[in-house]
């Protein structure tokens, strides 16, 4: 009854339940926290427009990215992971959305930052074209499902 | 020396009774890992619930042996999110973060592309011959839960099978020479 194998299974078991005590309660103390991230994309240039070598129409933009994600942090939070992505309609396709830039936030001192950048990823769309009378930035939010 | 006597006198003490007992017992446990395994593919709606990491290609959020827990819904697929999908012709899937959408107007269909966090470049390079974008059909899921460093029992296992036959030779002479 106190070998040395059920007092090590004993402590095993205990240890296991312990931990994944602290997990579940980990996961449900991210419900009493209620995020308030603000972000803010200016487009300082659109450096150009123009078909590629390659063949596709590409834009590229300089942006100013600033955003105070510090509110996201919680025990339950691995990383944040921001991204801006072009949302658009064309004929064909009732929703593109293009990746133009990224970066991971791993923890809340880097939260709260300001960028220049240019576009990380090449703002190409699915058809290899694109045209423009004007370009205007028409809106910018942060959509409700990612907050 | 002992220890050698007690076993082969424990060996040679078994009923057949006991032995069906045992061996019954075991298949309870199988078939029950079993059970719990389809029931998770059923709530999930996912065909693997539960994939290891088994590259960095999406450090420092998901390390090599992290096991992740996934769920398939009806709901569309959106940039950022983190999918887990099969390509024709490699059984193994892969974890990473879709980048670009493209969805059809009248049909709802969609043109995926994905990404590794830590990878420079896209996923094109992975996929079948040819092919430039993913489909819904190809998506096994988003990735929902995370638990860290479980994976890594996968991954001996696969990597070095030894491990593997140690293991099943241990646990079947346990059973054996256990008196319960």
């Amino acid at each position: 009854m106190h070998s040395f194998g059920y007092r090590l299974n004993g402590l095993l078991t205990f240890a296991v339940t312990i931990l994944a005590l602290m997990c579940a309660i980990t996961s449900l103390s991210d419900n009493f926290n209620t995020p308030s991230p603000s972000a803010e994309i200016k487009i300082m240039n659109i450096n150009w427009f123009q078909k590629q070598p390659q063949g596709h129409d590409e834009v590229s933009l300089t942006m100013n990215v600033s955003a105070d994600l510090q509110s996201l942090f919680t025990w339950n939070t691995k990383q944040v992971f921001i991204f801006v992505a072009a949302e658009y309609e064309t004929r064909k396709n009732s929703l593109n959305q293009v990746s133009l830039w990224d970066a991971i936030i791993p923890a809340k001192e880097h939260a709260k930052f300001w960028i220049h950048t240019s576009n990380k990823y090449r703002f190409v769309d699915q058809t290899g074209k694109m045209s423009a009378d004007k370009i205007v930035l028409t809106g910018y939010s942060l959509p409700e499902e990612y907050r | 020396m002992g220890w050698i006597g007690d076993t082969v006198d424990s060996i040679k003490s078994i009923q057949i009774r006991q032995l069906l007992t045992q061996a019954v017992s075991l298949g309870m446990i199988v078939t029950s890992a079993l059970i719990i395994w389809k029931a998770l593919m059923c709530i999930t709606g996912s065909e693997s619930p539960v994939v290891v990491v088994l590259s960095g290609s999406m450090e420092p959020g998901f390390k090599r042996g992290d096991i992740l827990f996934l769920h398939m819904s009806k709901d569309p697929i959106r940039a950022g999110e983190i999918v887990v999908f099969n390509v024709d012709g490699r059984e193994i899937p892969i974890v990473h973060r879709v980048i670009k959408v493209h969805e059809r107007q009248d049909t709802g269909e969609v043109d995926v592309l994905t990404k590794g966090d830590n990878n420079y470049g896209d996923d094109r390079l992975l996929y079948a011959q040819g092919r430039q974008w993913l489909h819904r059909h190809h998506i096994m899921g988003r990735a929902v839960g995370f638990l860290p460093y479980v994976g890594w029992v996968t991954i001996i296992m696969t990597e070095k099978p030894i491990i593997k036959y140690i293991l099943i030779g241990a646990l079947g002479l346990l059973v054996i020479t256990s008196k319960d």
